[in-house]
């Protein structure tokens, strides 16, 4: 329990530790404005209730690119590749409901599919011929967007480019996909009154989607297993196949699990109808900012939600240091709070050098030293894993 | 001067959960051997390593000289010339002899080596110790006894006069045993000091001059070895007195449950085969030792047998099914276990915890499981009654994470979980490396209560002593191949020592015989 409150405490230090960093940059460029702006970056995410949406809203997308990373690093892989299963997951959900009609859940199902079969690669090469997935999943995440590319601008039907708003209005664009709420508003994920309560077109319940699948994810590591095994593989390739585990099996499972998430990721962002996929000449951040989701979150796929959701809230926040700063100060700022979280395991070891483990308290309940914010609850159970990477 | 080169005075170290070191005394002399002795997990590794500086002690000081000194960190442990060898050798296995020797103390002259120097200071060092080596060769391509040597050369290279050697003869030969007993008395003769970790206690008999003996982190005592015996020291360290001699009832011959015919194993290190035309039986109720030095194909044969790794030609039979290329599991469930030879590689998960690993092989059976969803509360349970029965000590009990228990508590886990299955055929490889005396005797217990109950044993072991008293049957390996067969009772350490070092072979003795002698 201890171990989970460490994990914790850790993140939220990187956290303070990138946001001073932050207000001194700010400091340094504008002093007479750093502080009341770094205020309002600090409190925008609940200023207004259509902020407090915007930050739901891209949340959920950045849960599960966070999850898909966390999945895999718990199995020892590095699934650096959720850009491109992110990125293949929306262009297939899109597809699905531009192209065939489907409604939504179908669409979000094509997403999945699509996800999973872009990680399925890495991860089949991963075991038959030990291939690095890193580099693997690295070259997929280019063929994915070059693939995606090529196939908005060249999908025929009747002449016309299907995926293109010329296919649908007159139009003069041609680098973005046509809007659902023209091409098929059964596609767009449902707002069930959401969109009313927060007064914002960006509220649907895909949040309640990504922290659905988040729990089934620590669920399936935690308690079933083949999270057992899987964990098991990710420690100790030598000692799963020593116990009889199938481990090449499940080094492809857990690349196809990794890639279904980050290809949900990819559906819920693009089926929310607030955004078209645009044609891209660089890789898609939000797969990278999974990463850093993971790695601020230690790898729990609960911590993810809180690390999602924070990241999710500076970038809202951000958005208001504009036009006194630059829009590329807030990018600066989540940068080195990314960095630094990279060291969360770092500042981990050093805590749990100075947080005395008592044997005494192994099986109590939690020490009441320090106000443990909630998602060291779900964490206690997860302490071992607390350990990897 | 004072009497004492080293003293570690009082030193006490906690660990989360458990006391290490508990009020901890150690006085090394000027010239003598001084054995450490004590069980897995009494604290003697601790005990290095705050000397090593490694860690700091809550509680004590060190002395050198009679003047008060603060280690903070290996290389301070260097300057005051204190070197180890290590269990498990620190070299790197690409880099000649030499440049391990000088590896992190390479003289040089403005960045540039200079090797023609160290090279006339290794080769002096060797010749007035008798430490031979090649320093042109490759680790990798020396055998064990060569590297220890290396080793401690590097001590001598760095002019340190105060040796530690961590559990050095587990690796040896019984001659290459005598040639480092030797060596350690020449080194007194020159007046430097010696401490000697180690579980066996003939060879403390035979080499040390006091003995300080450790028991769950506590000081029990400095003995002199003449004033003492062997079994005084094995009771100061365990707290009660233990068998040397193994019981065994008379023995009931059941059917075969092994049969290996012809098993060759291509190696992955060179062209030749590691196992050649392997072929043997074991029978229930019969313990089988499969003895050699290391590195002999038993490794290979035990992947090969177990599963771990594909053989390119013969069949192994168990209990009348074909199992050349069953799947790990499926031999497993046929009433295969599995005691591995390398309990980190293979036996441990070491970042799951102590109950997570205790059902590593069973995770997956009804009782520990229901629609995929594993019982924690059986599993804790499980680990529990395990726990208890074989004295697995550990900080946390059953959710204490395996890397921070100590070897040989590592060890109890795996040989615990391995029997519990109660398997038809236990392939136990070394299973009492790194255990002390008394948790020895337990294992080799399970060993024969197996045997007594009428299941088969293949045990491979490189410890003489436990081939000679545990097996019914002995088959020496050599170079990948069987080259004896002993019954232990009729033969003699000096016997087996010939046959494992490939001077004699049961099977070639005609043609050898002329080239053995010549």
């Amino acid at each position: 329990m201890k171990k989970g409150l460490i994990s914790v405490l850790s993140s939220v230090i990187s956290i303070l530790v990138g946001l001073l960093f932050g207000l001194l940059l700010l400091i340094i460029v504008n002093p007479a404005q750093a502080f009341p702006k770094f205020g309002e970056m600090l409190t925008a995410g609940v200023s207004s209730a259509p902020k407090f949406a915007k930050v739901l809203y891209q949340a959920a997308p950045l849960i599960m690119t966070g999850l898909s990373v966390a999945f895999a690093f718990k199995t020892g892989l590095f699934n650096i590749g959720a850009s491109g299963q992110y990125t293949v997951g929306a262009f297939c959900a899109l597809a699905c409901g531009i192209i065939f009609q489907m409604p939504w859940w179908v669409c979000l199902l094509a997403s999945v599919v699509a996800g999973a079969v872009w990680g399925f690669f890495p991860g089949l090469f991963k075991s038959l011929f030990n291939v690095n997935e890193v580099i693997t999943s690295i070259m997929f995440n280019w063929i994915g967007m070059m693939a995606v590319n090529l196939l908005c601008m060249n999908l025929l039907k009747g002449g016309l480019n299907i995926m293109l708003p010329t296919a649908w209005v007159s139009s003069p664009i041609k680098d973005r996909t046509a809007a659902l709420s023209y091409a098929n508003p059964n596609a767009m994920i449902p707002k069930m009154g959401l969109d009313k309560l927060f007064n914002s077109n960006f509220m649907n319940i895909s949040i309640f989607i990504a922290i659905i699948v988040a729990v089934i994810m620590w669920v399936i590591l935690n308690r079933t297993t083949f999270g057992y095994e899987l964990k098991a593989c990710g420690f100790n390739k030598n000692a799963s196949i020593y116990a009889g585990i199938n481990a090449k099996r499940n080094i492809v499972l857990s690349m196809v699990i990794a890639g279904a998430l980050a290809g949900l990721g990819g559906g819920i962002y693009y089926l929310a109808g607030t955004a078209e996929y645009t044609i891209q000449k660089v890789l898609l951040s939000m797969g990278f900012n999974g990463i850093s989701v993971a790695l601020l979150a230690t790898s729990n796929p609960i911590g993810t939600i809180f690390s999602a959701l924070f990241i999710s809230y500076i970038q809202v926040g951000g958005e208001s240091l504009q036009p006194v700063f630059a829009k590329e100060m807030i990018d600066i700022i989540i940068a080195v709070i990314i960095y630094l979280s990279a060291f969360a395991l770092l500042t981990k070891t050093i805590l749990s050098k100075y947080i005395r483990l008592d044997k005494s308290n192994v099986n109590a309940e939690p020490a009441p030293v320090v106000a443990a914010p909630k998602p060291a609850e779900p964490a206690k159970s997860a302490e071992s894993e607390g350990e990897q990477a | 001067m004072s009497e004492y080169v080293i003293e570690m005075l009082n030193i006490t170290k906690e660990f989360p959960g458990i006391k290490a070191n508990d009020n901890i005394t150690l006085q090394l002399k000027h010239g003598e051997v001084h054995a450490l002795l004590g069980e897995n997990g009494a604290g003697k590794s601790t005990l290095m390593s705050v000397l090593f500086g490694l860690y700091q002690p809550e509680a004590g000081v060190i002395k050198k000289d009679g003047k008060e000194v603060k280690i903070n960190n290996p290389n301070d442990a260097n300057a005051l010339h204190i070197g180890m060898v290590h269990q498990h050798f620190k070299l790197v296995e690409i880099f000649t002899v030499l440049d391990n020797i000088i590896l992190g103390a390479e003289p040089n002259k403005l960045g540039f080596l200079k090797k023609a120097e160290a090279r006339k200071k290794v080769l002096e060092l060797s010749e007035k110790y008798g430490l031979q080596v090649d320093p042109d060769a490759k680790i990798e391509d020396i055998s064990v006894g060569m590297q220890q040597r290396v080793e401690i050369l590097k001590m001598l290279y760095r002019d340190n006069d105060i040796l530690i050697f961590d559990e050095p003869t587990a690796v040896l030969t019984p001659q290459e045993i005598d040639e480092l007993m030797e060596i350690m008395r020449n080194f007194t003769k020159e007046g430097k000091s010696i401490l000697f970790i180690t579980h066996k206690l003939n060879e403390i008999m035979a080499v040390a001059d006091r003995c300080t003996v450790l028991r769950k982190g506590k000081y029990m005592g400095t003995v002199n070895i003449k004033d003492t015996t062997k079994e005084e020291l094995s009771r100061m360290m365990v707290g009660r007195d233990v068998k040397f001699e193994v019981d065994k009832k008379p023995q009931k011959l059941g059917d075969v449950v092994l049969d290996v015919q012809h098993v060759t194993v291509p190696s992955k290190l060179h062209s030749n085969n590691a196992v050649k035309d392997v072929s043997f039986q074991v029978r229930a109720g019969e313990i089988v030792c499969l003895a050699g030095i290391e590195g002999n194909g038993q490794t290979q044969f035990v992947y090969a047998l177990t599963g771990l790794d594909k053989m390119s030609h013969g069949k192994i039979t168990m209990l009348g099914h074909d199992i050349t290329k069953a799947k790990i599991r499926e031999r497993s469930k046929l009433g295969m276990s599995h005691i591995p030879e390398d309990r980190h590689k293979h036996g441990l998960v070491l970042d799951f915890s102590l109950e997570q690993n205790l059902v590593l092989q069973r995770y997956w059976q009804p009782q520990f499981q229901k629609y995929g969803f594993i019982k924690n509360k059986e599993v804790r349970k499980y680990a529990e009654r395990l726990i208890r029965e074989n004295d697995i000590r550990s900080g946390q009990g059953p959710i204490t994470v395996a890397r921070s228990m100590s070897g040989g508590n590592q060890q109890k886990a795996i040989v615990a979980r391995e029997i519990d299955k109660n398997p038809e055929l236990l392939v136990a490889v070394q299973p009492t490396r790194g255990l002390d005396v008394g948790a020895i005797e337990g294992v080799h217990k399970q060993l024969v209560a197996q045997r007594d109950a009428g299941k088969a044993v293949l045990l491979v072991s490189l410890e003489l002593e436990e081939v000679m008293s545990v097996p019914d049957r002995i088959l020496v390996m050599y170079e990948g191949e069987i080259v004896g067969e002993f019954d232990p009772k009729k033969t003699t350490v000096q016997e087996l020592g010939l046959y494992m070092a490939g001077a004699k072979n049961m099977y070639r003795d005609v043609e050898q015989k002329g080239g053995a002698e010549a």
